[in-house]
């Protein structure tokens, strides 16, 4: 092998190598551009895990969007946890409070985390939340009971497409978990 | 060479017209949408088989004509522009063909919107659970097909695998919306008469809906590999008129005031061990036994076993409280939603004395509602 | 190990094969014996390992399989309990993709690449062993872990999250493990086939002379680089999940588990097509010399599989139509995917341009390329149909599913990789394998795996899902079909074992162009082929 051919070898190893280390970076690095992209385009329905502020819009009182409470307890979490209501009517822009009900049924203290989930997709930018009990962990002591308050509005933008949104909160038991906060 | 060809195309294709009780292709369904699938499938296969004579039938009358033995004396030719042209473009319009129906059928799959009436499907290791959004009934529905069908001892019966405990039941001519969970793995919630086959996210929900045209039976099954028992989760829909749906939707209700009330009661019962060992094992073998096997011995690794354990055999609270409320991080669920206070009572109390337990405690409803159920 | 020995052993004449037994090595700078395969940096020796590795993976991971059609064989639970069934299908599918099909390529890269390109050796011979020689630890991790408390992993070769985090056996570290070093070394491989083929080219070999067995392992060597990287860090995000309390997939701590099918997928289509576009590369060289007539196409030959390879990138999500996507995003997916058919079409077409008018015969390469391209082109069709967004929710997770990649990957990957096999033998060995047996054994190959795999179609389509390990009893009779289509297939599979033992042992001497219509440099070096290939540039013309 020429020495010459040993350089040109090595270069393009080189190359070759930082391409399959630059790849495995990309793989982690699929993760925040996913949520970029599911934040955008609203492939999950995910919604933001920090409060929006609001700015006082003109209620649209023209529109009326269904929206629904769903409330899911994982398998392992010993709380009973529903909405409040489950269904209400309202105005783009409007600012409505509501709140789920959660009781701890065990003789533990536990500690939960709710996960939020809307349903289309596509609706989950226009749900804003001005409180959420999802932003926090909740703890409750043994047989304790607990209001946990949600604070929202509908962004007056929301496609006339979408008329019905479902708020799905699935609460996960993560007493025996070292999550501080949640991930983001 | 040809009767190889003749046996060969005897031995592809004599077992299905044999298999005749098997229908052997897609179902039509009953609903709009899953007969314009069914119409898609057939189209694209069509179009597939039509593309495939010509293709193969140049290839095989080049292999017949073309042949050394035959005296053939190959050509010189290896390309033509014009040719790979055509044949580029070509696949290309028959694409679009196939794709313009597929995109129609597409969009009215994915638009939920004005439903008339609103299910949750949860998915769990390794049952279903429904929840009407507005009738406030919820249920689970397990695998009702015997252990000893499965296993061999007894005959297997018409709807083996494919038959629940507690249907889920829809009205025809309705437009259900399904919203889908689930409480631990990826589940996929599919009935193919429907053409419905979502899957349950844990932590999302994902919509589907259905209109069912003709009442009826309707199986399917989980379709998306869930653990152990993926196989053992099916699905089973009664459609009903809408007046029948209405008869049913009032019988729930009965049904769940005297359950509640025979809750009520069994909290002042007490049962003999006997009565307690005799229903702990039904509750057992149809709850506990996937996990923990029929002889208590679990699978070593997976799931632990009950002969002999901590739990079973030390401090009854820690007991109830496993049963009752779960293990976080685990495939044990709490137990405490998805079953009444008298089955948790029989159920440990069988726990505690089968498999040479033999603690010999006796536990009651009225224990397990003190616990907190 | 004897027959390992004999077979790259070059300069051994026929008649010595019988005494070769404690064979001597006439390569004095070549140690012999065990240490000539551990130490070795030669590209035949390297070769050989692969391919004998490979077999030794199909043939474990189609005893599995055997072990799956047998608990499948009757409605019922018979032989082994669910989550054993699980275990099996998951290292079946494992062992079968990266044990099988990946290094049986790159055995076929080895000792063909340098002999194309009129190179001695690969470029980087040592990198070269290590590659190999971690293979087996991979394995013997993978397999060992089925015997740990708990059992294997089981939770299919796709390991979705979170059954493969919260919810799976202990020894899913293990399979993390392995899979790392399954991927490091198809990296490495991959780099030594992208260094020898730049840079060690006869002078005079162009980009466009190259053969297009060449041309499509260059090119599944840049996927492999830009995949295999992709999948050790999603089982890395897998192994922190589980074990080290991130939550990349788990919702609770704001992580998602579709995220894991994105990412997985993202490296799991390019990767199927790194199990076929070598296959196209073997078949676009043995229809040619069969037909005795150049290939048709070579260009748009090029052209097609590069298509191909920027495509793969572009069409991941297809496989998760029902995880509840936009339909806008359903709609990119599904047009992509249908696009895939545009330069698979031209492959298709150009290698039956070649046949047509040629002058044909059918010694066992050729049947088996024939094959290749009947079963792939019908597991292409399955390909379209699966492609179609509304249909696909009545298709996915069940046996149509099952059939259409096994159409693919057996009937496509596997029959090439056999083809490939008979076509350079006599290169391999010096020996002409014997074509009778060869016959043979594509005739119980071609017809036991149609009544293996087609039938699938039809289980699928009326309803079976897939990784079930009991099912509803109309299903039983076409099961039954199937399981004795697979033991069928599974047996054939010995009388190749057979015919390659018996033609490394002795046979017929091959010349050194066996095959009159072959074309390529391979053929102007004697049979069997001289322990370094070119020692001194050929002359290209």
């Amino acid at each position: 092998m020429s020495n010459n051919q040993g350089k040109s070898n090595r270069k393009l190893i080189g190359i070759l190598i930082a391409g399959a280390v630059g790849m495995f970076g990309f793989g982690f690095a699929l993760v925040p551009l996913y949520d970029v992209l599911c934040e955008q385009l609203g492939i999950n329905g995910k919604t933001q895990n920090s409060a929006s502020t609001y700015k006082p819009f003109t209620i649209d009182e023209s529109r009326t969007i269904t929206i629904e409470f769903m409330a899911q307890i994982q398998s392992d979490m010993p709380w009973e946890f529903k909405p409040e209501v489950k269904r209400m009517r309202v105005h783009p822009g409007e600012l409505v409070r509501t709140h789920f009900k959660a009781k701890n049924l065990s003789l533990k203290d536990t500690i939960g985390q709710a996960i939020p989930s809307v349903s289309p997709g596509q609706g989950a930018a226009y749900f804003n939340k001005t409180e959420c009990f999802c932003f926090n962990q909740q703890r409750l002591m043994a047989k304790e009971s607990a209001e946990l308050p949600l604070i929202f509005f509908v962004d007056p933008d929301l496609p006339d497409s979408i008329t019905t949104l479902t708020l799905s909160y699935t609460l996960y038991n993560i007493t025996d978990r070292g999550y501080v906060g949640s991930v983001e | 060479m040809k009767r190889v060809w003749y046996i060969f195309l005897a031995l592809l294709f004599t077992p299905y017209v044999l298999a005749a009780e098997m229908p052997l292709n897609m179902t039509k369904g009953v609903t709009d949408i899953s007969g314009q699938v069914y119409n898609l499938h057939m189209t694209i296969l069509y179009i597939c088989c039509a593309i495939g004579v010509v293709v193969f039938g140049v290839m095989i009358y080049s292999m017949i004509n073309h042949r050394k033995s035959k005296g053939a004396i190959a050509a010189n030719f290896h390309e033509s522009t014009k040719v790979e042209i055509a044949w580029t473009i070509a696949p290309f319009i028959i694409l679009i063909i196939m794709a313009i129906p597929a995109t129609k059928t597409l969009i009215a799959m994915e638009d939920p919107s004005d439903a008339d009436i609103t299910i949750k499907i949860t998915g769990s290791q390794w049952k279903w659970h429904y929840s009407y959004f507005d009738q406030d009934i919820e249920f689970y529905s397990l695998l009702s097909t015997p252990r000893a069908q499965i296993e061999g001892t007894e005959e297997k019966g018409e709807n083996y695998l494919l038959e629940v405990d507690k249907p889920l039941v829809l009205p025809i001519n309705k437009k259900v919306r399904f919203l889908m969970t689930s409480e631990d793995v990826i589940h996929s919630w599919w009935v193919p008469a429907f053409a419905v086959k979502k899957d349950a996210n844990p932590g999302f929900i994902n919509e589907a809906w259905t209109r069912i045209d003709i009442p009826g039976t309707y199986r399917g099954q989980c379709a998306e590999l869930c653990g152990k028992d993926h196989g053992f989760m099916p699905i089973v829909v009664e459609a009903l008129s809408q007046a029948d749906f209405d008869i049913w939707v009032a019988e729930q209700k009965n049904q769940a005031s005297t359950a509640a009330a025979e809750a009520e009661a069994s909290l002042s019962k007490s049962l003999s061990m006997d009565e307690l060992m005799a229903q702990g094992e039904q509750v057992y073998m149809s709850r506990c036994a996937a996990c923990h096997q029929p002889n208590g011995m679990g699978l070593p690794g997976v799931f632990p076993p009950m002969k002999g354990s901590p739990i079973t055999t030390g401090p009854l609270m820690d007991h109830l409280e496993i049963v009752i409320n779960g293990k976080a991080g685990t495939a044990m669920q709490a137990f405490g939603k998805q079953l009444t206070a008298q089955e948790i009572a029989t159920v440990i109390t069988y726990e505690r004395n089968a498999w040479d337990n033999n603690t010999g405690d006796m536990i009651q409803a009225a224990d397990v509602s003190q616990h907190g159920q | 190990m004897n027959t390992l020995t004999r077979e790259a052993e070059p300069n051994m004449e026929i008649g010595q094969v019988e005494a070769a037994s404690d064979h001597q090595d006439e390569h004095q700078q070549h140690p012999s014996g065990i240490k000539r395969w551990l130490f070795t940096t030669n590209h035949k020796d390297i070769g050989t390992l692969y391919l004998w590795f490979s077999f030794i993976m199909f043939l474990t991971g189609g005893a599995m399989a055997m072990v799956i059609r047998a608990e499948l064989f009757q409605p019922g639970l018979q032989l082994i309990e669910p989550n054993f069934f699980n275990q099996m299908t998951t290292i079946h599918g494992l062992i079968m993709v990266f044990g099988a099909v990946m290094p049986a390529f790159t055995g076929l890269a080895n000792w063909l690449i340098p002999m194309m390109i009129g190179a001695p050796d690969m470029a980087l011979p040592r990198m070269n062993n290590w590659s190999f020689w971690i293979l087996p630890f991979a394995f013997t991790i993978l397999l060992s872990s089925l015997f740990m408390e708990g059992g294997g992993p089981n939770f299919g070769w796709t390991f979705y999250a979170p059954l493969s985090t919260t919810y799976s056996p202990d020894s899913t570290a293990l399979f993390v493990f392995s899979i790392h070093i399954m991927g490091i070394s198809s990296i490495m491989g991959a780099i030594n086939v992208i260094v020898t083929i730049v840079n060690m080219r006869a002078p005079g070999m162009t980009w466009m002379k190259l053969p297009l067995f060449v041309w499509t392992w260059l090119i599944t060597a840049f996927l492999l680089i830009a995949v295999m990287p992709v999948l050790a860090g999603v089982v890395t995000m897998v192994l922190t999940d589980k074990y080290f309390g991130t939550s990349f997939f788990d919702a609770a701590g704001g992580g998602d588990p579709v995220m894991f099918q994105h990412i997985f997928w993202f490296f799991g289509h390019p990767e199927v097509y790194i199990m076929i576009l070598p296959s196209f590369g073997i078949i676009s060289a043995i229809v040619p010399t069969f037909s005795r007539k150049r290939l048709f196409g070579y260009a748009s030959m090029v052209y097609a599989t590069s298509s191909i390879a920027i495509l793969s990138f572009l069409v991941w999500a297809h496989h998760m139509f029902t995880t509840g996507m936009p339909v806008f995003a359903e709609l990119f997916f599904m047009y992509c995917t249908m696009l895939i058919a545009v330069p698979t079409g031209v492959k298709v077409f150009n290698w039956i341009a070649t046949m047509w008018r040629g002058s044909l015969t059918f010694e066992t390469p050729m049947l088996f390329a024939i094959a290749f391209i009947i079963l792939f082109t019908i597991g292409g069709f399955s390909g379209i149909m699966l492609a179609i967004t509304p249909a696909d929710f009545q298709y996915h997770d069940t046996y149509f599913v099952v059939a259409h990649f096994h159409y693919v990957l057996v009937t496509g990957a596997i029959f090439s990789i056999m083809a490939a096999a008979y076509y350079w033998l006599p290169k391999w060995t010096g020996n002409m394998y014997d074509e009778r047996l060869g016959k043979i054994h594509f005739w119980c190959s071609v017809i036991s795996v149609n009544v293996l795999f087609f039938p699938m179609h039809f289980l699928g389509l009326a309803g079976m899902p897939r990784r079930i390990p009991d099912y509803a009893v109309q299903f039983a009779d076409v099961n039954q079909i199937v399981s004795i289509g697979g033991f069928a297939f599974g047996l054939s599979q010995f009388i190749f074992l057979a015919l390659v033992i018996k033609c490394i042992r002795g046979g017929e001497k091959a010349a050194a162009k066996p095959w009159e219509g072959a074309e390529g440099l391979e053929w102007t070096l004697p049979s069997p082929a001289p322990y370094h290939s070119f020692t001194t540039p050929p002359e290209i013309k």
